[in-house]
C-alpha cells in the first residue's frame, strides 16, 4: 500500500517543531506500525537525511516504551494495542497518517518523536513499592490471599508505564498510573503495612512533578493499551481520604 | 592465563552453606565508602543493584532505556521455577538440580547449578514479599504449572506476563534505593568501554544517548548485567536495543568469554513472515503445556497446505502427525527446548512444513478447548492467543497456531567463578551475560531464576568477599590515565564510523550477519557450514567498515548507537562459529550434523569435550586463546538424554 505520513520533526527539546510530510510506496499490509518506521529510515539515511527518531524496544507490546500519537489517539484508535502491535493492514491505501510525540508538560521532548517520561519513575520512587530488604522474608505460602483480590491485583499490575495515559489526559494527569500501583498493594496483604504513607507521598508526588488533577473524562481509560479500568482511581482516593483521616502525613 | 572456578571444598549440597559461612565481610562504616557499578537493570542488574544499596554501598547503575523498568527481562512470559514441591509431585532442590544438569546437557557446572536450585525457592518468598501478584488458586496459595524438561510442575507464573512483574518488583526495590540515596540511575547511558586499573576493573566509559556525550564513572567493582547476544542472528526474540557489546568489551579488556557457541532456538515463534520484518515474537512455552505440536502425515496434504488450497481444520484426526508425541512418548509435547525445535526443523526439511514458507508446524488447542472449556484456556492463555491474533490475523481458537523456532538466548557468556566473577579482578557479570548455569541449553522458566538467583542471593555475598580487601583503597578519579585513553578510544571508533559515509544502512548489514549466521551456525551446523562463515563473516566485517552509512548529527544519534553494536556483532558471529568449529560433538542447543545418534539426537562426546571452553581475547583479526575449564560431575551420572 501507499501511505502519506505527516511526521512531527523536532531536532531536540529547545528547537522550534513541525510537521514534515513523507510519501512512502509499497508498504507491506502485514509490516507492524514501527516497521513501517524503519522502512521510512532506512531511506531517509540513505538519502544523507536524519531518520526520525522514536523509543522502541521489546516490540511485543510489554516493555512500554513505545508510545506515539496516531492521527490523534495515543497508540492509535485500535484498543489493547500498543504502537509496536498496530499493524499496517489496519490502514487503507492512499491514507494520511499523523504522527505526533505524547503531548503533555511533563513530557518534555528529546527528539522528534522521543520524550522524557521519567516523571513516572519518580512517582514509583515517591512509595510505588513495599519496602522489605532482600531475605529475611516469610514462606510465600505463609499469607494465603483470595484469589479474587489477586486477581484484580494482576490487573492492575499489568501497567507497562508507557505514559498513554497521561497523554491522552486534558488536563496530563497520572492518576490511572498511580492508581494503578496503589491499588495492586492495596489489594494485597503485604501491601498494608505502608498503604496510608503510600497512597499520600505518590499522591504528593504527582502535585510536585506538575501532573494534573482528574475531572473524570476516563480518556485514560479508553487509551491505556493493557486496559487498565478507572476502578484503581476510585480505589486510591478511597484509599488516600481515609489516609488523611487515619495517618495523615506530617506536612 | 589459568582459570580457577573457585568452587568450595566438600560435599555438592553443603558447599554454598560452607562459603557463605567462610566468606568474608565488610563493616557497614566501610561499605560506605565503597563504589559499585552495575550496566544493565534487568532481574540481574535490578536485583543486584537493590540489594547492594540495601547493605549499604554507593551504587551507581546503567541502563539503555528511558527508565530500568524497560529491561528485555519485562518480556519473559511464562515463569519461574522453583523446587517448592507445593503440589506435592515429588520436587526437591535435588530433583531441579538433576533437571537442569541434564536439560544443560551436561555442560554446566555442578556447584553453581546446585546453588540455583538451593535458592529457588528464596526467590519465590522474596517475590511473594514485593507484592508481584502470582497466580493463586481459590485455597489462596500459589499455583503452579509444568515447563519443558521436567515432569513436576514447579513453574510459578503470573499470567503470561511473568518477567514483567518479577521485574516490576525489582524495579521497586530499585526505586526504594534510589529514594534513599545510596543507589544513583543514569538512564539512556550506554556502556563503551570497561576501564581495568592495575588489572582490576574501576570504572566504565559510557555514552550518554541524548548529548552524545561521553562520561567517566569510576568504582571498586564492576557488575555486567548486560543480558545475552542473540541479536548477533539479527532476527531474534530479543529487544530492539538488546546487545551483547558491554560483554563484549569486557572480553576485549581481559575477561574470558565462554561457550559462546551455546545460543538457544526457541521452539515456539511466530514464523518469519516479510524482509523488513524487525524482530520476532516469542509464544510461551507454558503453551505446549496444553498445546499440541503436529503436521500433516502426508506430504502432498502439506503441499497443499502451503498453496492455501486447504486449511488446517481440513485435515482429520487420523491424518495428523504429532510428532512430539509420536518421538517422545515421555515427554511428550514437553520435551526440552534444543529438542523441540530440531524436531521442527527434521519434519520441515523433509517437506511437512506449513505456512507459505514451509518453514512453520502447528500448535493446536483444539483438544485443549474440548476438555477444559474455551474459558479456561482464555484465562490461562488469554493474553498470548491476542498477541498471535493481532500479528497473523488469524484466530488460535478456531485455526491452529503456526510457529517455528526462533533465536531467543545465549547460553554462552563472560566466563565466571564460583564468585560470578569474571577473569578480571573486581569484574562480576550476572544473568544472561554470564555462561554459568544452563550449561548447552535453558530449561525454560530458568532464565528468571537465575537472574534473580544472581542478583538477590549470589552477588550480595560474594562481591562483600572481594570488597573486604578493598576497604583502604580510596574513591577511584576518573582523571587517571586509563580512563583518559579508554575515553579516547571510544572517540576515535565513533569518529571512524561517522567518516565512512559509504552506501550501506547498517540494518542491510546486520540483516546479512543473520542470514549468515541463521543459514551456517543456526540450529544445525557443519564443519563446512563454520568455516565458509568465518569466511564470510570476516568480509562482512571489512565491509561495514568501508561501506556504513551513518547520518553524522549531534546528540541524539539512534544510527550510531546501532552501527556500534553492529560492529561489535561482526565479532561475536566469528567467534561463536569458532567455538562451534571446535566443538566437534553435539550437545544441547550446539546440533554439529556430523554427531548425531542413528535417530538424529544430539550424540556428545564426555571423552574429549566434557569442559567449558573459554576464549582469551588476542586482537580482533587474531584467533583468540582457548583455555579449558573441566567440567567434573561427581554428583550426577553422565548419559545421553533421553525423553522418550
Amino acid at each position: 500500500m501507499n501511505i502519506k505520513l505527516k511526521i512531527w520533526r523536532q531536532q531536540s527539546a529547545a528547537a522550534k517543531g513541525k510537521f514534515v510530510e513523507y510519501q512512502l510506496n509499497d508498504v507491506p499490509a502485514e509490516a507492524s506500525f514501527l516497521e513501517m518506521l524503519d522502512i521510512l529510515n532506512e531511506q531517509l539515511v540513505l538519502k544523507g537525511e536524519d531518520p526520525v527518531t522514536f523509543d522502541h524496544d521489546c516490540r511485543e507490546g510489554i516493555c512500554g516504551a513505545c508510545g506515539l500519537y496516531i492521527n490523534g489517539h495515543p497508540h492509535g484508535r485500535f484498543k489493547n494495542t500498543t504502537t509496536c502491535q498496530l499493524h499496517m493492514r489496519k490502514f487503507k491505501d492512499g491514507d494520511t497518517i499523523t504522527v505526533e510525540p505524547w503531548r503533555s508538560e511533563v513530557f518534555p521532548i528529546i527528539k522528534d518523536l522521543m520524550v522524557d517520561r521519567s516523571a513516572l519513575d519518580k512517582l514509583i520512587q515517591a512509595g510505588g513499592y513495599i519496602s522489605v530488604h532482600t531475605g529475611g522474608v516469610p514462606d510465600a505460602n505463609a499469607i494465603p490471599i483470595n484469589k479474587h483480590d489477586a486477581d484484580l491485583a494482576m490487573d492492575a499490575a499489568a501497567c507497562i508505564g508507557c505514559g498513554a495515559c497521561v497523554a491522552a489526559c486534558k488536563n496530563g494527569s497520572a492518576m490511572l498510573f498511580v492508581g494503578a500501583k496503589v491499588s495492586q498493594f492495596a489489594l494485597l496483604p503485604q501491601g498494608q503495612v505502608e498503604w496510608a504513607d503510600r497512597v499520600q507521598k505518590m499522591v504528593a508526588r504527582m502535585d510536585e512533578l506538575g501532573f494534573g488533577s482528574c475531572s473524570n473524562t476516563y480518556a485514560c481509560q479508553a487509551e491505556c493499551p493493557k486496559g487498565i479500568s478507572v476502578t484503581n482511581i476510585a480505589r486510591m482516593n478511597r484509599q488516600f481520604l481515609a489516609a488523611k483521616i487515619v495517618e495523615p502525613l506530617e506536612k | 592465563m589459568e582459570l580457577n572456578s573457585k568452587i568450595p571444598a566438600g560435599p555438592l549440597s553443603e558447599k554454598w552453606t560452607k562459603y557463605k559461612a567462610e566468606q568474608k565481610l565488610v563493616n557497614p562504616a566501610n561499605k560506605r565508602k565503597l563504589d559499585i557499578i552495575v550496566i544493565g537493570t534487568g532481574l540481574a542488574g535490578a536485583s543486584a543493584a537493590a540489594s547492594f544499596g540495601e547493605m549499604g554501598f554507593n551504587v551507581k547503575v546503567f541502563c539503555i532505556q528511558d527508565s530500568p523498568r524497560r529491561a528485555h527481562s519485562i518480556a519473559a512470559q511464562g515463569g519461574i521455577n522453583a523446587a517448592k514441591n507445593y503440589p506435592n509431585d515429588g520436587d526437591s532442590i535435588q530433583r531441579l538440580f538433576n533437571d537442569t544438569i541434564k536439560g544443560g546437557d551436561y555442560r554446566a557446572r555442578e556447584a553453581n547449578v546446585y546453588r540455583l536450585a538451593e535458592v529457588s525457592n528464596n526467590i519465590i518468598d522474596q517475590c511473594v514479599a514485593q507484592g508481584v501478584p502470582f497466580a493463586r488458586d481459590y485455597s489462596g496459595l500459589l499455583a503452579n504449572r509444568s515447563f519443558g524438561g521436567a515432569q513436576v510442575s514447579r513453574t510459578f507464573y503470573a499470567k503470561g506476563q511473568t518477567g514483567q512483574q518479577l521485574l516490576l518488583g525489582a524495579y521497586g526495590a530499585l526505586s526504594k534505593e534510589i529514594e534513599k540515596g545510596t543507589v544513583k540511575m543514569y538512564a539512556r547511558r550506554e556502556m563503551m568501554d570497561l576501564v581495568v586499573v592495575d588489572g582490576r576493573a574501576r570504572g566504565v566509559i559510557v555514552r550518554n544517548l541524548v548529548t552524545g556525550e561521553l562520561e567517566r564513572y569510576s568504582a571498586h567493582a564492576v557488575v555486567v548485567a548486560s543480558g545475552g547476544y542473540g541479536r548477533v542472528f539479527f532476527l531474534s526474540t530479543n529487544a530492539m536495543s538488546s546487545n551483547g557489546s558491554a560483554a563484549w568489551q569486557c572480553y576485549k579488556k581481559g575477561a574470558c568469554m565462554a561457550n559462546p557457541c551455546f545460543t538457544q532456538i526457541h521452539p515456539t515463534c511466530i514464523p518469519v513472515h516479510g524482509d523488513y520484518q524487525s524482530k520476532l515474537t516469542l509464544m510461551s512455552e507454558s503453551l505446549r503445556n496444553d498445546g499440541r505440536i503436529w503436521v500433516p502425515k502426508d506430504a502432498e496434504k502439506a503441499r497443499l497446505l502451503r498453496e492455501g488450497k486447504i486449511k488446517a481444520t481440513d485435515i482429520p484426526e487420523e491424518e495428523r502427525d504429532y510428532y512430539l508425541e509420536r518421538r517422545y512418548p515421555s515427554f511428550g509435547n514437553l520435551v526440552p527446548r534444543d529438542v523441540a525445535s530440531r524436531a521442527a526443523k527434521e519434519r520441515c526439511d523433509a517437506g511437512y512444513g506449513v505456512n507459505n514458507t514451509g518453514r512453520a508446524v502447528y500448535l493446536d488447542f483444539k483438544e485443549a478447548i474440548q476438555r477444559l472449556g474455551r474459558q479456561a484456556v482464555e484465562e490461562k492463555y488469554g493474553n498470548l492467543f491476542e498477541m498471535y491474533e493481532r500479528i497473523v490475523d488469524e484466530n488460535p481458537y478456531v485455526t491452529p497456531m503456526m510457529i517455528y523456532p526462533a533465536v531467543h538466548y545465549t547460553m554462552g557468556g563472560l566466563w565466571v567463578d564460583y564468585e560470578l566473577q569474571t577473569t578480571v579482578k573486581g569484574l562480576f557479570a550476572a544473568g544472561e551475560a554470564n555462561f554459568s548455569d544452563h550449561g548447552a541449553n535453558r530449561l525454560g522458566a530458568s532464565a528468571l531464576m537465575q537472574g534473580l538467583s544472581d542478583g538477590y542471593f549470589v552477588l550480595p555475598y560474594t562481591m562483600q568477599n572481594y570488597l573486604a580487601d578493598q576497604i583502604n583503597v580510596p574513591h577511584i578519579s576518573t582523571d587517571l590515565p586509563q580512563f583518559e585513553e579508554a575515553e579516547n578510544a571510544v572517540r576515535q571508533k565513533i569518529t571512524r564510523i561517522l567518516s565512512i559515509n559509504g552506501d550501506t544502512t547498517v540494518d542491510m548489514i546486520h540483516r546479512r550477519l543473520g542470514h549468515i549466521m541463521w543459514e551456517k551456525v543456526g540450529m544445525s551446523r557443519t564443519e563446512q557450514s563454520l568455516k565458509e562463515a568465518i569466511e564470510e563473516i570476516k568480509e562482512l566485517r571489512a565491509e561495514f567498515w568501508q561501506k556504513v552509512k551513518v547520518p553524522n548529527v549531534e546528540g541524539m544519534n539512534t544510527e550510531l548507537e546501532k552501527a556500534l553494536r553492529v560492529a561489535d556483532f561482526l565479532e561475536m558471529g566469528e567467534l561463536i562459529a569458532r567455538d562451534a568449529l571446535m566443538r566437534n560433538e553435539s550437545c544441547g542447543g550446539h546440533f554439529r550434523a556430523e554427531y548425531q545418534t542413528p535417530d538424529g539426537e544430539a550424540k556428545r562426546d564426555d571423552e574429549h569435550y566434557a569442559f567449558v571452553a573459554a576464549y582469551e581475547f588476542q586482537g580482533v583479526d587474531n584467533e583468540p586463546i582457548l583455555h579449558k575449564e573441566d567440567l567434573k560431575f561427581e554428583n550426577v551420572e553422565l548419559k545421553q538424554r533421553n525423553y522418550k
